[in-house]
């Protein structure tokens, strides 16, 4: 873990958290939580139903109103700021629940994403995605709403990497889908990391999270359980059967 | 036959400006969430601007034209204008607070109306060139409305074109599905929204300038047309463009052959089209569900019943109450009265809103039934004050039983408009129906029974009434029925889990509102002596969620601490001239910088009072 922190501390890295807390009314969801995240690295955010993955996302996104804390991306503070500006910046999130655009097309859910390319990015075209996701090109012009559960899966990442994002926030990509669908994600989350960009991603599927990311995070009860490798979380099954439904 | 074919064409020329203003209505509801209020304004303010540039200009068709363009586009501008000095700041505010803030817009619009074009109707200029009528199959038809049906679907084609075809036009129709993804895909709402607004005020300020050659120009546009505009957008689903046009023309059609059968059933017709396609399609003909992303989701908080020290305070302050009568004069006496009808039926709202959590924007209906059911009962059937003070009340009621059906139907916004859509067909039943409501000159002379003539001893009995009223509502909070209620308006569908039928208790708890409303208007119209189809108006209405909102609407004193407030505010601004703009400002202010009403800015203050002590001993 200590090796782990150190390499990280000599390449700056592209999103920092720092000491966060995230009320919904009175009730607290989140505790000091602090996650970093690696130039060209894919995290895992691991935890149960509830355990606080998802405010964690919405909080970096600027989707929240009661957060303090530090957020930081490329040392640019962006807590407070509204979302579109935070996606402007770079960073998109992929929402658990998909939230496609039921009545518009495919196409033109894709381009409600759309913006302009980057620098520290790569860009992605339409002809990109749809080798990206076959399916896709097959139902540009269906409505959101007559896709299956995968298809809207992959509509709601490509839509997200239409804005060209450095960092993407994907949040349970593997859940509610078929065994097959979860593999193609596997994949897609391998391309992303090739292609150059940062992914934090939230799952509950340990298994699902070993196979595509590079190092873990555990979080319960609204607080950072564990932060190293899945090497050292292999040697201590304690906390994995402690914190995850494995 | 021919004839038939006219009637046909004026449908569908009547159809085009409906379809105008509600289109424009529609698309600000569907992206911004605000029901629009003043809408209807800007129709009006279009067209008195529409009647001076092509009076000023006098340029013939050209003119003409150019002068109903350019009076929209000033509306376009004006619309950027109030959205950006004051919707930007409510949009994450309920339902309520936008209806009342645009209803002070509204109100400063008459003023501002009034002072610049004056009182006096205008008749306006005849549309050069199309001036004349053509005969078809033998029946003289205007030219002008065969101009308007084909602007009616050049404008809907446009639109469509708009939002089908521009970048522009998906963001909108995405924003109108989940606003919040929209922002965090990077989408600068703001600009969104103000975009959006500007093209609604625009197409409602084109449907006034294209009204003039049709309609004379007056103060009362704005609030004539805004009812039958808010059942063409609920009827067409709101937030859809082609639904507003389906509907507008199924209204207007129906309309013009049901007149020929039956001539008073035009006011009545909408909502009948209304509660047939609500019942079968609760989202309207092109409406779906909106996603619930993005709404307000802060917890109520739970409601405490009175403390030993609250309720000491509480009756000492009914004391000091119930014993002015004896200190101030008459004149006093009557305020007091209108005080306490005022708070009996904002705290009947608040039980519809705070405890049923169905937002009512035609509470009034419901006052308005009791207020004319009292009338009639004494001076038409002979029926004498007591009986009819528990008798109207109960008619009030079953009016609220009957509309209430359709209503719990639905929920959230689309409930507050058909509670609306009833009021205003209400309304238009009394203000037609002469021989038996008066119409316009409403029922005089309905007075107390002989022994509770003097102000004093009716100041008594109102008095007992109100207590009685406002206690029984109390009970039924407090009640398991009130329990019920709350739990529903907290999460139906875990309610509707544990076994709770939730329509069913909702459509009590609107019931039991109403007819507690209907006994606020009973003893309205014997302290007044009169009744008029106000009492059941727009403006009544929004007067009691103004009460509710001045109090705060998550205490239950904030009801009687509004209505008190209310009716002194009135009593004293309504003397003045140019008072609806004062008015208007109020609202304004309170909703921009109270939004937790009198009661909550008390509450923080001693909040603030705790927390500066706090730090001055630490």
């Amino acid at each position: 873990m200590a090796v782990l922190s150190l390499k990280l501390r000599m390449r700056p890295p592209v999103l920092e958290v720092a000491n966060l807390n995230a009320r919904y009314g009175r009730a607290q969801i989140l505790h000091d939580v602090s996650i970093l995240l690696g130039r060209n690295e894919v995290v895992a955010l691991l935890g149960r139903n509830g355990a606080g993955k998802t405010t964690t996302m919405k909080s970096i996104m600027g989707m929240l109103r009661q957060v303090d804390g530090r957020i930081s991306y490329e040392n640019q503070d962006i807590l407070g700021k509204p979302s579109y500006m935070i996606c402007r910046a770079g960073i998109g999130y992929v929402p658990e629940e998909r939230r496609i655009f039921r009545d518009l097309t495919v196409e033109e859910n894709l381009e409600v994403g759309r913006r302009a390319k980057r620098e520290n990015a790569p860009e992605w075209t339409l002809e990109r995605l749809f080798d990206l996701f076959p399916n896709l090109r097959e139902r540009r012009s269906n409505l959101g709403k007559h896709l299956s559960g995968g298809e809207q899966q992959m509509l709601t990442i490509a839509r997200t990497l239409m804005g060209n994002p450095a960092v993407v926030l994907l949040d349970e990509p593997s859940e509610g889908i078929a065994p097959v669908i979860v593999e193609q994600m596997g994949f897609v989350i391998a391309e992303l990391k090739r292609q150059g960009l940062s992914v934090l991603i939230s799952e509950q599927n340990l298994h699902f999270a070993r196979l595509v990311s590079d190092r873990a995070y555990i979080i319960e009860k609204g607080q950072v359980r564990y932060d190293g490798s899945f090497d050292d979380l292999d040697q201590h099954p304690e906390i994995s059967r402690k914190y995850l439904a494995v | 036959m021919g004839f038939y074919f006219a009637q046909l064409l004026t449908g569908l020329a009547n159809a085009s400006s409906l379809f105008l203003i509600a289109s424009g209505l529609s698309i600000i509801f569907g992206v911004t969430r605000i029901v629009n209020f003043a809408h209807g304004s800007l129709y009006m303010v279009g067209a008195y601007l529409a009647y001076t540039l092509v009076s000023a200009m006098d340029l013939g068709a050209f003119g003409f034209w150019l002068g109903v363009l350019v009076a929209a586009a000033i509306v376009g501008l004006i619309g950027l204008l109030i959205e950006m000095t004051i919707l930007r700041r409510i949009y994450h505010a309920p339902e309520l607070f936008q209806l009342v803030a645009t209803f002070g817009v509204l109100l400063i619009f008459q003023d501002a109306t009034l002072a610049i074009w004056g009182a006096q109707d205008l008749l306006g200029p005849r549309a050069p060139g199309l001036d004349g009528a053509l005969r078809i199959m033998g029946e003289p038809i205007p030219e002008y409305d065969l101009a308007l049906i084909a602007i009616g679907p050049l404008v809907l084609l446009g639109i469509w074109l708009l939002f089908r075809k521009t970048r522009w036009g998906v963001l909108v129709r995405a924003a109108t599905q989940d606003r919040e993804m929209v922002a965090a895909l990077g989408v600068n709402q703001a600009w969104l929204f103000s975009a959006t607004f500007v093209l609604g005020a625009f197409l409602a300020g084109l449907g006034g300038a294209l009204q003039i050659p049709r309609e004379t120009v007056s103060l009362q546009m704005d609030l004539s047309v805004i009812g039958e505009a808010f059942v063409i957008v609920v009827i067409g689903g709101m937030g859809s463009v082609t639904g507003a046009y389906v509907a507008a023309v199924l209204i207007s059609v129906l309309n013009a052959f049901a007149i020929l059968i039956f001539p008073q059933v035009s006011i009545v017709l909408p909502f009948i089209v209304m509660a047939i396609v609500l019942t079968l399609r609760p989202h309207g003909l092109f409406g779906a569900a909106g996603s619930e992303h993005g709404a307000p989701t802060e917890p109520e908080q739970p409601l405490r019943l009175m403390g030993e020290k609250g309720m000491m305070i509480l009756f000492a302050a009914m004391a000091v109450f119930a014993l002015s009568p004896v200190i101030v004069g008459d004149f006093t006496t009557v305020l007091l009265v209108d005080v306490m009808v005022a708070t009996l039926f904002a705290v009947s709202l608040h039980f519809m809103m705070g405890i049923g959590g169905m937002v009512s924007f035609g509470h009034a209906a419901y006052f308005g039934i009791g207020a004319y059911a009292a009338a009639m009962m004494v001076k038409q059937l002979g029926i004498g004050m007591l009986p009819t003070i528990f008798l109207a009340p109960a008619v009030a009621g079953a009016g609220a039983l009957f509309f209430g059906w359709f209503c719990v139907r639905l929920s959230g916004v689309y409930l507050a408009m058909l509670t609306l859509a009833a009021a205003q067909i209400l309304w238009g039943i009394t203000f037609q129906w002469q021989q038996f409501t008066g119409g316009d000159d409403g029922i005089v002379g309905v007075w107390p029974a002989g022994w509770a003539s003097s102000d004093k001893v009716y100041f008594y009995l109102a008095f007992v009434c109100c207590i009685g009223g406002i206690w029984f509502l109390r009970r039924a909070a407090h009640s398991p029925f009130g329990y019920t209620l709350r739990g529903i308006r907290d999460s139906r569908t875990r309610a509707e889990a544990i076994g709770v039928d939730s329509r069913f208790h909702q459509w009590m708890g609107f019931t039991l509102a109403g007819a507690v409303a209907g006994l606020a208007g009973t003893i309205f119209a014997f302290s007044k002596g009169s009744v008029f189809p106000d009492s059941l108006g727009i403006a009544q209405s929004i007067d009691g969620l103004i009460m509710v909102l001045l109090g705060g609407i998550h205490a239950l004193a904030g009801p009687i601490l509004g209505a008190g407030v209310f009716v002194m505010i009135e009593d004293w601004v309504t003397r003045l001239a140019y008072w609806r703009v004062i008015f208007g400002i109020i609202i304004l202010v309170v909703v921009l910088l109270a939004p937790d009403g009198i009661a909550g800015g008390i509450n923080r203050l001693f909040a603030r009072i705790r927390a500066v002590r706090k730090g001055g001993t630490a």
